[in-house]
């Protein structure tokens, strides 16, 4: 199987957005049963914001983290580009 | 509608195949504390529980499959490359003989899943109790794990893992309340 080879760059900004989805997902649970905590919505939103663009930097390197629209395919499509999560 | 995002939750790294542990990991990719229990347990009662808290049911539902991913990854990475020989020797001959490397829905002793693990009442203080329940076995089970596995790599992914159920557990006990909350408000009109 031939596998892409990913940049060292790479690596650490996978981590980045592993722990800003790690932030968004805490957030998300805890306003799930606190919907009136006005700090945590705020920061929720700036996280989400900044995941935005996180995403995009990730994608340049790994190519589309999502499907159905939510990210841009490159030519040919590159969406089944091994390495897949588990390969990594 | 859902959507698969391409990485994992958080990483999953390992340094040397170890088939032993691979087999413990499997329950809870198919146990019936595991995490497709988990996530298809939470995902069902949505229907019948208050809107107060289908978004949390929602939410720890779908990261439960990104815990069932990480698991899966954990198995595919122990067990990558192992010769028939050395599956046999590590006690998952029977596993070997029946999937090769595919991956199964079963528990550690090879019992298949079954939809018998994902309990739904339909009344939600018992749902979410069977939820508290569920995140606390859950818990317990990797704590075992990590007791019996000496791969720091390993461990370190299991733990992330043993506090979501912490978590999870916590945002369930709160569920409660407002339910709880919700059905006395009724009671005064």
């Amino acid at each position: 199987m031939t596998q892409k080879q990913l940049p060292e760059e790479f690596y650490p900004l996978l981590e980045e957005l592993q722990a800003t989805d790690f932030v968004l997902v805490e957030l998300t649970l805890y306003l799930d049963t606190h919907p009136h905590d006005q700090a945590a919505i705020q920061q929720f939103n700036e996280f989400a914001h900044y995941r935005h663009q996180l995403k995009l930097r990730v994608e340049e390197y790994y190519g589309p983290l999502q499907q159905y629209g939510n990210s841009y395919s490159a030519t040919p499509w590159n969406w089944n580009d091994s390495p897949w999560p588990w390969q990594i | 509608m859902w959507f698969y995002e391409k990485k994992l939750q958080y990483p999953v790294r390992v340094k040397e195949c170890n088939p032993m542990l691979a087999k413990f990991l499997i329950e809870q990719y198919g146990g019936a504390d595991g995490e497709l229990s988990a996530a298809l347990r939470y995902l069902n009662q949505r229907y019948s529980i208050p809107d107060k808290v289908v978004g949390l049911l929602t939410d720890i539902g779908t990261e439960e499959f990104a815990h069932l991913e990480m698991i899966a990854t954990m198995i595919y990475k122990l067990t990558k490359d192992l010769t028939g020989e050395q599956m046999r020797e590590a006690g998952l001959g029977g596993r070997y003989t029946d999937h090769d490397n595919g991956l199964f829905y079963e528990n550690t002793d090879r019992t298949p899943w079954t939809a018998a693990y994902v309990q739904a009442k339909g009344d939600p203080i018992a749902d979410l109790y069977e939820d508290i329940a569920a995140e606390e076995k859950a818990r317990a089970t990797y704590q075992w794990i990590i007791n019996m596995s000496d791969d720091p790599w390993i461990n370190d992914s299991l733990k992330f893992l043993r506090e979501r159920e912490v978590v999870h557990s916590q945002r369930f006990r709160e569920a409660v309340e407002i339910i709880k909350e919700d059905q006395n408000t009724k009671k005064v009109f």
